[in-house]
């Protein structure tokens, strides 16, 4: 029984209660993934599970057995920063810093949904096959990720100009 | 979170078979069952996952739509035909949550989601007869702003927490079920069932049955769909009040139309009363309005929900008018 | 509150009116402030720079490391059982089948747990931080619905939040006071604020509102609120020996660690706490029962324990803002001229702390109207002690003044803006002192020209675009200048011109490290990568509060003290083959990595160089300000001017924020980029003041009802538009840096800001927040 955390092969827990959330926290001293709930109500947890984002609060670590999970710090590479992390600093797209892994894992996974179509609740036009990353698509689509410092506007720039090439 | 077995079913005769032990029960995306079970209202004893089950979406030869019960919502929300074909299913599930909790949940956990009033979840420290059957009800004089106007009972006046399931009311869908007894399929309007006396039980659902599949029938008036939500924040909130509906309207008159609410019973709301009241009138808002009032005329408010009826009447007559106006 | 103390604080409160009374009438010279800062002149240096956060890089890459992310070998978890009661005794407490759970190390209860000496409340001494006095886990009282009853420590996490859902807990219940009306009907008492009456009276207010020409009689209520940082409270800890050691998410590492010492009858020095980074605080990140908690049951344990909150866990154990219940009262001539205000009004407390929630603080320095009458009443209550959440008073408070003052225009049927520059007061309107800066007018005119004020229809619901009612509406939002008395910095020098900047003060995301870096930078004339700025760490000097919006000034003089002492010691040290000799302290800056003559900058030496002559690898000095004497000798007020433009849903009665726009008068910007971020987050946090955020009390039980992130909303991105951000930088000549703090004027004025825009747009009135659909349809 294993899973692939940020590349690197790992067992998993013999406790089936065991969140992927704690799993990558206490088990894999991973810390950079955060708990704000643990209810799934607040996105701080928010991970990518074979490119597609989840709240890891709500995911037991067994059920993602041979999955590949990215977690922030799986982000950067030798070259640096991903261009997104490096945009969160630029536009401070955040103050203390809690939400942010949460928000930037978010960030990437719905920048694939757009890609790839997916619809969310202000795509006026369903059949469309192209939805642009709108200032509303993309609030409506952050919508997961709480923050209470209220770096909103910050992040929603950063999003904006590191994905450009979706925005109209 | 008490302890449990986990297992994975390779199939869904050998989940079936594994859920006969006591105190299974069967795990999806886990939104909320795990979430409940960390706050000790559930405690099953093993949980068989079922998120390896069949998970796609296909036409069936009647020119419908069969959805497999391990879809994620997401998937569904997306697919190309259920865009098309029944557009509000579509805005009902990206209407709800979040994009993360949506690319988790499965369309059979969604089916099966719990009531998010406060006393239910508050294991020890408040009573509910849903969670402890005759302890009585702490919501009917508490907080129940988001609680039941239609169908409640003085044992429970808890109201069903999903938004795609008043798609899937108006819808007419049907859900396949299956335990070791065998294979068998029920209307959607008959899986939720009120609270009456007896509001530990939700659904109609027997003991080891699982959901297989959801199917949706031919229905050409659902490409005239949609979905209003109406909630305390833009986005990422549970319904106050919610409006699924369909209309067809030839020659300026409505031959045909579905009409089903959510945020105000203890199962998604089908609007029959009113659905009769429309057929066959002209497509005007004071035909909405009272179609919108005999339905809610049996509505019996709590202190803290009486707007909702207000609200629910507006919402149903905006929401008919809208699609009204896109046929014009 | 005992009548002991009762009688010290109100001794207090006579002393301090004493002293106030020289300090104001003492000359400019000799008071803190009365010589400008010499910063306030350096207009282009690091000072002022849109610097992006130093922690930046290790934020968004998951390497910033919070309170629950340090370890100790042999560490267990911690989890908590809570009372279901909200007044009697526990009479018994089965805890065998928790004992017997797997993985369980210890179960700790009153019956068990280390003696304790109550905790010192907030406020009784220079460094009490405790949120409340009751003695924790020492007794068999419960004295509110959620008080905890039991930790249980076990090897792993989910072990211990097993074991601690089977502690069971038989009661003697007594009946609780859990309602506010009742109490209210039982008599209220007068409230006190750092030990003065939160009253003040001028003139016969009554009489001339009476008298009054136009009136307005309105009440205004507010519930209960929590700061919801997303990063839960969490304690890591360990004990070697008798010395203790914290990571704590902490926005005052100083006075727990002095606290904690008292508790547990060790030296301060014992106990270590440290918080390098704190996942939002906003006055919730103070000492509470987690701590303590979770260092008496690492000692009966004898092991190191890490104790998280959950989600539930923080509405049980960490208080938050109380109700509030205000009284407006607004008498004008026809020409808009008040002569009477009057905010009164109720808010709830516990036995056990100090804090009534004091929504009048906004009004003492708001208008010039002749005749004032401000008084907070009190009742108690068994609940969870409530406390400080940004701008205690100011946030809640602002809402009924500042929405009275907009039901006053409309009656007058004036511009309510120019209603609010009619009644701009010369001096404080109470106490009679000079303000030290107030430039509150300028910012209305910016701001009105900015939004398009004059776009707005004077008469409401005027505006439909589809669906949606459209309307402006604006309130001023004001927040005083405080700076805490027990600042200190220390200031190392090194012979190659490096700087550490040390002070026992705290980052949670204002922005603190990175400003307070560019300040030393330009102080000590070094580049910005040349200084360190330690803090979050108890060992460290000071006494430092990150509250009240203080601590940039608080930081500010402790540097401005310690950078004197160190000027003054280099050029001693430089010694007569210097180019400074013969200098005093007053004719040298920092600049180019040493120091020169103010008005000869050839003159100059640098720090390496006086270092290596004198022989010293390093220098290091450490300093104290001098008392806050500032704010009895000016009135001392940061201002705003805010606009906002609302949606009304004219079928579902939803209300949207479409626009937002804050005009700020705070002094001088450190930093632009993170001063626009906290602008920013208090406005938004008053957007969930005014529209959504609601702790749910149920009063039959004392129970807070929605423990959870789901169902205690705070605004999402989509309920955030973009928000306009605008500040003249005017330095209050009498600030260090010639800064006020921002973190909490942000959330001031939001409120009714929102509240007069949604009249605007509906000609609906809302009093009682949050505004909800509900109210609108």
């Amino acid at each position: 029984m294993t899973i692939a955390v940020n590349g690197t092969i790992v067992s998993l827990p013999d406790d089936p209660r065991v969140s992927l959330l704690d799993l990558l926290r206490e088990h894999l001293h991973l810390p950079g993934t955060k708990k704000g709930c643990n209810q799934g109500a607040c996105g701080a947890c928010t991970v990518l599970a074979d490119g597609e984002r989840i709240l890891s609060c709500l995911a037991l670590a067994v059920q993602y057995e041979g999955r590949a999970i990215t977690t922030v710090e799986g982000l950067a590479t030798d070259e640096g920063l991903h261009p997104l992390q490096a945009a969160f600093i630029e536009h401070d797209g955040f103050q203390c810093g809690y939400c942010t892994p949460g928000q930037i894992c978010s960030a990437i996974g719905m920048a694939d949904e757009l890609r790839r179509g997916v619809p969310s609740h202000v795509t006026r036009d369903l059949a469309a096959p192209v939805i642009a990353l709108t200032h509303d698509e993309l609030r409506e689509r952050m919508s997961g990720n709480l923050c209470r410092c209220g770096a909103h506007n910050g992040i929603v720039e950063a999003i904006a100009e590191t994905f450009a090439e979706l925005v109209p | 979170m008490s302890p449990f077995r986990y297992a994975r079913a390779a199939d869904v005769s050998d989940a079936v078979r594994q859920a006969q032990a006591a105190g299974s029960r069967f795990l999806g995306g886990g939104t909320n069952l795990v979430d409940l079970m960390r706050e000790t209202v559930e405690r099953p004893t093993a949980l068989v996952d079922v998120t390896g089950m069949p998970a796609d979406i296909g036409e069936s030869a009647d020119g419908g739509l069969v959805i497999g019960a391990a879809a994620r919502n997401t998937a569904v929300a997306e697919h190309p035909l259920i865009r098309t074909r029944y557009p509000m299913l579509s805005r009902a599930i990206v209407a709800g949550a979040s994009a993360q909790i949506r690319n988790m949940a499965t369309v059979g956990g969604n089916l099966l989601q719990r009531t998010r009033c406060a006393y239910f979840y508050d294991n020890g420290g408040s009573r509910c007869n849903k969670r402890q059957p005759g302890e009585g009800c702490d919501a009917i004089d508490g907080f129940n702003r988001y609680h039941a106007i239609l169908g409640a009972s003085p044992s429970c006046v808890a109201v069903h927490p999903s938004d795609m399931c008043v798609a899937l009311a108006a819808l007419d869908a049907a859900v396949n079920v299956e335990s070791v007894h065998g294979a068998r399929s029920l209307p959607f309007a008959e899986l939720h069932r009120l609270p009456g006396d007896l509001p530990q039980i939700d659904t109609c659902l027997e003991p080891g049955e699982l959901i297989t599949a959801l199917v949706l029938p031919p229905l050409p008036i659902a490409r005239h769909s949609t979905y209003r939500k109406v909630r305390d924040r833009s986005s990422y909130a549970f319904a106050l009040i919610s409006v699924a509906a369909a209309l067809d309207v030839q020659d300026g008159i409505i031959t045909d139309v579905r009409l089903a609410l959510g945020g105000v019973a203890h199962k998604p709301w089908r609007a029959h009363e009113a659905e009769a009241l429309i057929r066959g009138k002209p497509p005007e808002p004071a035909v909405f309005l009272a179609a919108a009032d005999a339905e809610l005329s049996a509505a019996q408010p709590l202190p803290g929900n009486r707007f909702k009826i207000e609200l629910a009447r507006r919402t149903i007559a905006a929401v008919l008018s809208e699609l009204a106006g896109e046929q014009a | 509150m005992s009548i002991a103390k009762d009688a010290k604080q109100a001794a207090q409160g006579a002393m301090q009116g004493m002293m106030a009374k020289a300090v104001a009438l003492a000359p400019d010279s000799w008071v803190p402030g009365g010589k400008p800062d010499p910063l306030i002149q350096h207009r282009h240096g690091h000072v002022g720079q849109p610097v992006s956060r130093i922690d930046g890089p290790l934020k968004v890459t998951g390497n910033a490391r919070f309170a629950a992310e340090f370890s100790f070998e042999g560490m267990v978890y911690g989890a908590l059982s809570y009372a279901t009661i909200a007044r009697g005794r526990v009479t018994a407490l089965d805890t065998a089948e928790a004992e017997a759970a797997p993985g369980v190390v210890a179960v700790m209860t009153h019956l068990n747990a280390p003696r304790l000496n109550p905790p010192p409340v907030f406020m009784s001494a220079a460094k009490a931080a405790g949120g409340d006095d009751l003695p924790v886990m020492q007794d068999d009282r419960v004295h509110w619905n959620g008080q905890p009853i039991a930790v249980v420590l076990a090897e792993t996490q989910e072990q211990a939040d097993h074991a601690a859902s089977l502690v069971r807990a038989t009661y003697a219940q007594e009946p609780p006071i859990t309602s506010f009306a009742q109490a209210m009907a039982q008599g209220t008492a007068p409230g006190l604020f750092m030990g003065q009456p939160l009253h003040n009276a001028s003139g016969d207010a009554e009489a001339a509102l009476a008298a009054a020409e136009v009136r307005i009689d309105r009440t205004y209520r507010t519930p209960r609120h929590n700061h919801n940082a997303i990063e839960l409270h969490a304690a890591t800890v360990a004990w070697d020996g008798d010395t203790l050691r914290i990571h704590d998410a902490s926005q005052l590492v100083a006075h727990t660690a002095w606290s904690i010492a008292r508790m547990f009858g060790i030296e301060e020095n014992q106990v270590v706490v440290t918080s390098p980074f704190v996942g939002g605080g906003f006055g919730g990140k103070c000492l509470w029962q987690h701590q303590i908690i979770a260092a008496a049951a690492a000692k009966l344990a004898g092991r190191p324990v890490r104790l998280v909150l959950s989600r539930e866990g923080v509405y049980r154990l960490v208080g938050g803002r109380s109700l509030t219940e205000q009284r407006v009262a607004l008498g004008a001539n026809r020409e808009g001229q008040l002569a009477a205000l009057i905010h009164t009004g109720t808010t709830a407390k516990t036995r056990h702390n100090v804090l009534p929630e004091p929504f009048i603080m906004p009004t003492r320095s708001a208008y010039a109207a002749e005749n004032l009458l401000l008084d907070v009443q009190t009742v108690e209550l068994d609940m969870l002690a409530n406390t400080f959440m940004r701008a205690p008073g100011e946030s809640v408070g602002t809402f009924a003044l500042e929405s009275a003052m907009d039901e006053l225009a409309e009656a007058l049927g004036m511009d309510p803006i120019e209603l609010r520059l009619r009644n701009e007061p010369e001096k404080d309107p109470l106490s009679g002192l000079p303000f030290s800066s107030r430039h509150l007018s300028e910012s209305w005119r910016a701001g009105a020209e900015r939004f398009g004020w004059h776009l707005r229809s004077p008469r409401p619901a005027a505006h439909r675009d589809g669906e949606w009612l459209v309307g402006m509406g604006c309130a001023t939002g004001t927040y005083p200048y405080y700076r805490m008395p027990g600042g200190a910095a220390r200031i190392t020098l090194t012979d190659e011109g490096r700087a550490a900047v040390d002070i026992a003060a705290h980052e949670m995301g204002m922005g603190t490290a990175t400003a307070q870096t560019q300040v030393a930078a330009e102080r000590l004339g070094l580049p910005l990568d040349a200084v360190a700025f330690n803090y979050g760490d108890s060992t460290l000097p000071g006494v430092v509060l990150a509250g009240g919006s203080q601590q940039t000034a608080s930081i500010g003089a402790s540097v401005i003290a310690a950078h004197r002492a160190l000027v003054r010691e280099l050029l001693r040290i430089a010694g007569n083959d210097s180019p400074l000799a013969g200098l005093g302290p007053d004719e040298v800056a920092g600049r180019d990595g040493g120091l020169c003559k103010h008005d000869a900058p050839d003159r100059q030496e640098s720090y390496a160089s006086i270092l290596r002559r004198a022989g010293q690898k390093s220098l290091t000095v450490e300093a104290r300000p001098p008392d806050p004497l500032e704010t009895m000798h000016w009135s001392m007020h940061s201002h705003a001017a805010m606009f906002c433009e609302v949606r009304v849903n004219a079928v579902t009665g939803e209300p949207r924020i479409s626009r937002f726009l804050g005009s700020f008068d705070c002094g001088r910007i450190l930093n632009p980029k993170t001063a626009a971020s906290q602008f920013r987050g208090g406005i938004i946090m008053g957007m969930g003041l005014a529209l959504m955020e609601e702790t749910q009390f149920d009063e039959r039980s004392g129970r807070v009802m929605n423990p959870s992130l789901s169902e205690y909303h705070v605004p999402v991105h989509m309920d955030v538009p973009e928000i306009d951000v605008i500040w003249n930088d005017i330095a209050d000549p009498h600030t260090p840096m010639g800064a006020r703090g921002i973190g909490e004027i942000g959330i001031t004025g939001t409120a009714a800001a929102i509240a007069n825009a949604v009249y605007n747009a509906t000609g609906k009135r809302v009093r009682d927040l949050p505004i909800t659909l509900d109210k609108l349809l």
